[in-house]
């Protein structure tokens, strides 16, 4: 049964349990999605208590040993368990992923939105700036900055970071100018109140709901992302757990002798993208009236 | 036993033996296709580079005065003439060498290579004329004059007598250069061609491939035995292993990780072969004795002492190219620390509870319990960042915490000269086995410049010296293991990884060519052909 625009209204009785039943009901797979989420998160918080051996640790007695009720996803050439190194991985995905998209994000609204709220030179630099850097793909913008300042954690989340900010830029400025034109912004300016308060109170509220579908995607992208350069060997360096990195020690040298060390850290990268994306898209139709109303 | 049945017996005998004679029989033609795992080199100089790309690409072209025996290279003194009639004997207390030349050698434009061609390749390689570079100079440190005293007789005068001289005259990059083009143009040899060698020049695409034909005035008669070769320069892996499996090209000889070596050898069986020896390259870790606490002895013997090399080497072989526990002298050499040396010194004690018990005690002593520090490497897998993720996981036993900054090449190189590090992955790589030279690495930095540990210490020289200087082996012997205590135990100026394990597999057809301790030799290719 395909619901009305009315089941849609927002109903200011609805408690925060009812709204997430619903959304579950009407979005299963995104249900799905937020589900591995949810798992990935709990993981990586966790990891020191449920991770059943150090991840780091070397054991010369147990390489590249294939799964077994011992070590449930095997070991890989240094005898390391994979179960642990994936489960530490997370943490690590989850570091890069969320604290990449949400400054990013953040960056990239309030560029966005000053943009477009004060137009004319700032709008023109802003927009030109833009242009230059989303004229690079994601990964090899993030390649060059992680040339210039060197691998590791603080700097892949800096490389991951910059090439997200205008391209969150760029489509929270495009509804912030449908908003810049509404009588009660107008009404905002007339009354006296200053460009933070109209900015903060009026506009920043009304791209709300572009801003967190975008900044869910980024948070897939960037863990996309952060496994490439692992991978290139460009990210996070050993003996950190990563999944990119694992791919990379694994991949290359033991696909076909101990193909079990590429396919896990894998199947880790594809699950937590997978699910990353379904709930963004979820909450891109739950959030969009337009969608809603189809 | 009658007459007949004796007869019987012996063409029987003949019969058995008819089939391994003519197997190793070398056959006359085919064209060698192999493999160089890397991007083009700088220069196809070798007098001025030090990497294996540039003797892979170009040793088949160039004659040299002696060299290692192609058909016993994994000795380290078996010394034969290349383009020279016989090994001299010294004169003047083993202070003049004199080599006559052979008359029958003529450089790829038919022209007739004389002594003077070799004196003049060798005065550049000693003393570079300014503006000129020669990478391994210090090697020839021994060496005061050359001179061609007439047309087929050259002279060799050195400062010192000294066991190095032969090892450092086999340099496999001390190619002889035609005297009127380095005359004429002394960066001629970085961009073209013109040897005397095994094989001509024909063609070089840059980064791409290095093609050459059979010389047919070659000196050695019969040789070489291929029509050709063609060499592909491919710097990955993955390219390298599916070029052999599908026969596009034969080999790589530089050497590959055991890894890819279980790989061809459980698809291919019997196609192909796999030539392992020790190699004499070695990885150690450097502290810089300019940054806090690694200026403390105690907190360099403590990084040693952690490390269990014993334990750690047998499995490390099966996924790394490191094989051998070794000092600082070559494992394959009579110079080289028997175990039992090896086991007196900190770092190789045979107890690893005992070894890291005396860590811990150090590092508390030094104040640097709990030590955190970063740890700088090279970004190239075998075996660096394996040695990486082996150390730190050691050291984590005595507490300490360490990271990894893993930089490309360039950077790494500046970080090395600029003393940008705490602790960092080094290396030692050497060609010809000569001990007394390759241990230079282990002199400050004043005295050899590729020292990357910002020390100054005069007794470090002094037992240097002393060894070098040194002409009875028994007792030269000696005053390396006194040079190697101090290096190693006494000052902790490095800590030792062990030594490279060479594995080349190449397809069974390729015949002739032999295994030795290091990469850069033994390349012209003279003695290779192919059983098809």
């Amino acid at each position: 049964m395909s619901a009305t625009p009315a089941d849609d209204a927002p109903d200011p009785r609805r408690t925060v349990w009812q709204s997430a039943l619903r959304f579950c009901r009407r979005e299963p797979l995104g249900t799905f999605g937020l589900l591995l989420v949810i798992i990935m998160a709990l993981t990586g918080f966790s990891a020191e208590w449920i991770a059943p051996y150090n991840p780091t640790a070397n054991d010369f007695a147990a390489m590249t040993e294939p799964p077994s009720l011992e070590h449930l996803l095997g070991t890989d050439q240094f005898g390391r368990d994979l179960m642990s190194r994936i489960i530490h991985g997370a943490r690590t995905a989850l570091i890069v992923g969320l604290t990449s998209a949400i400054f990013g994000g953040f960056s990239g609204l309030v560029l966005g939105v000053s943009s477009a709220y004060f137009g004319g030179k700032i709008d023109l630099i802003v927009q030109r700036l833009s242009d230059i850097v989303m004229a690079f793909p994601l990964i090899i913008l993030a390649l060059a900055v992680v040339a210039i300042f060197g691998p590791g954690v603080q700097n892949v989340i800096l490389a991951i970071t910059i090439p997200l900010i205008p391209r969150c830029s760029r489509v929270v400025r495009a509804s912030a100018l449908t908003i810049r034109s509404m009588p009660y912004v107008d009404a905002a300016r007339a009354c006296g109140f200053g460009h933070t308060r109209i900015i903060l109170r009026h506009m920043v509220p009304n791209v709300m709901a572009p801003f967190l579908i975008m900044v869910t995607s980024f948070v897939g992208q960037a863990i996309l992302a952060e496994a490439s350069l692992s991978y290139l060997g460009l990210g996070v360096q050993e003996p950190v757990p990563a999944w990119g990195l694992m791919l990379q020690g694994g991949a290359e040298e033991y696909a076909s002798t101990a193909p079990w060390i590429a396919i896990f850290p894998g199947v880790a990268i594809m699950l937590a993208v997978l699910g990353i994306n379904l709930f963004g898209d979820a909450l891109r139709d739950a959030l969009d009236p337009k969608l809603r109303e189809r | 036993m009658s007459f007949r049945s004796a007869l019987l017996s012996m063409a029987f005998c003949a019969a058995l033996a008819l089939p391994a004679a003519a197997a190793d029989t070398p056959k006359r033609g085919g064209i060698l296709t192999y493999m160089i795992p890397a991007d083009a080199p700088p220069s196809l100089d070798a007098h001025r580079e030090t990497t294996y790309a540039t003797v892979h690409a170009t040793a088949p072209f160039y004659s040299v005065l002696i060299r290692i025996n192609p058909e016993n290279p994994a000795s380290p003194d078996d010394f034969v003439c290349d383009v020279c009639t016989e090994m001299p004997k010294p004169t003047d207390d083993g202070k003049t060498w004199t080599f006559k030349i052979r008359d029958d050698v003529k450089w790829h434009d038919g022209t007739p290579l004389t002594a003077a061609d070799v004196a003049k390749s060798w005065q550049e390689l000693v003393h570079p004329d300014p503006g000129m570079l020669s990478a391994r100079a210090p090697y020839f440190v021994m060496i005061d004059t050359v001179e061609a005293t007439d047309a087929s007789t050259v002279v060799f005068k050195l400062k010192f007598a000294t066991s190095a001289f032969l090892p450092a005259l086999g340099d496999p990059f001390a190619y002889i250069y035609k005297k009127d083009i380095l005359e004429r143009d002394p960066h001629f040899y970085e961009r073209n061609v013109l040897g005397s060698g095994p094989f001509k020049f024909t063609e070089y695409q840059t980064g791409q491939s290095i093609e050459g034909v059979r010389n047919p005035d070659y000196y050695r008669k019969g040789q070489p035995y291929l029509d050709g070769f063609k060499a592909i320069f491919t710097p990955k892996q993955a390219v390298e292993l599916d070029a052999i499996r599908a026969d596009r090209a034969a080999t790589e000889f530089r050497g590959m990780p055991p890894s890819a070596r279980d790989q061809l050898t459980k698809e291919l069986g019997d196609k192909v072969t796999v030539l392992t020896g020790d190699w004499n390259c070695v990885n150690m870790i450097t502290a810089n004795h300019q940054r806090k606490p690694f200026d403390d002895v105690r907190v360099r013997r403590a990084l040693m002492l952690a490390i269990d090399q014993w334990k750690g080497a047998p499995p490390l072989s099966r996924i790394v190219n490191m094989h051998t526990v070794g000092g600082i002298v070559f494992p394959g050499s009579s110079m080289a620390a028997t175990k039992e040396e090896l086991q007196k010194i900190a770092g190789y004690w045979p107890d690893i509870e005992k070894s890291r018990a005396e860590a811990r005690r150090l590092l508390k002593e030094a104040g640097a319990e709990g030590l955190t520090f970063e740890l700088m490497n090279r970004n190239v897998d075998q075996p660096y960042k394996f040695i990486a993720t082996w150390v730190i996981d050691e050291w984590a036993k005595v507490g300490l915490h360490v990271t990894q900054k893993v930089l490309p090449t360039g950077p790494f190189y500046e970080g090395l000269r600029g003393n940008t590090f705490d602790v960092t992955v080094d290396f030692n790589c050497q060609g010809l086995v000569n001990p007394a030279m390759d241990v230079g690495k282990f002199l400050p930095h004043s005295v050899y410049s590729e020292n990357y540990g910002n020390y100054d210490d005069q007794k470090d020289i002094d037992l240097y010296q002393a060894m070098l200087h040194e002409t009875d082996p028994v007792k030269q012997r000696q005053a390396m293991r006194e040079f190697e205590t101090y290096v190693l135990d006494t000052q902790a100026h490095a800590i030792m990884m062990p030594w490279w394990e060479r594995i080349v597999p190449m397809r069974s057809y390729v015949k002739g060519w032999k295994i030795n301790p290091s990469h850069y030799v033994n390349q012209d290719l003279g003695t290779v052909w192919l059983d098809q």
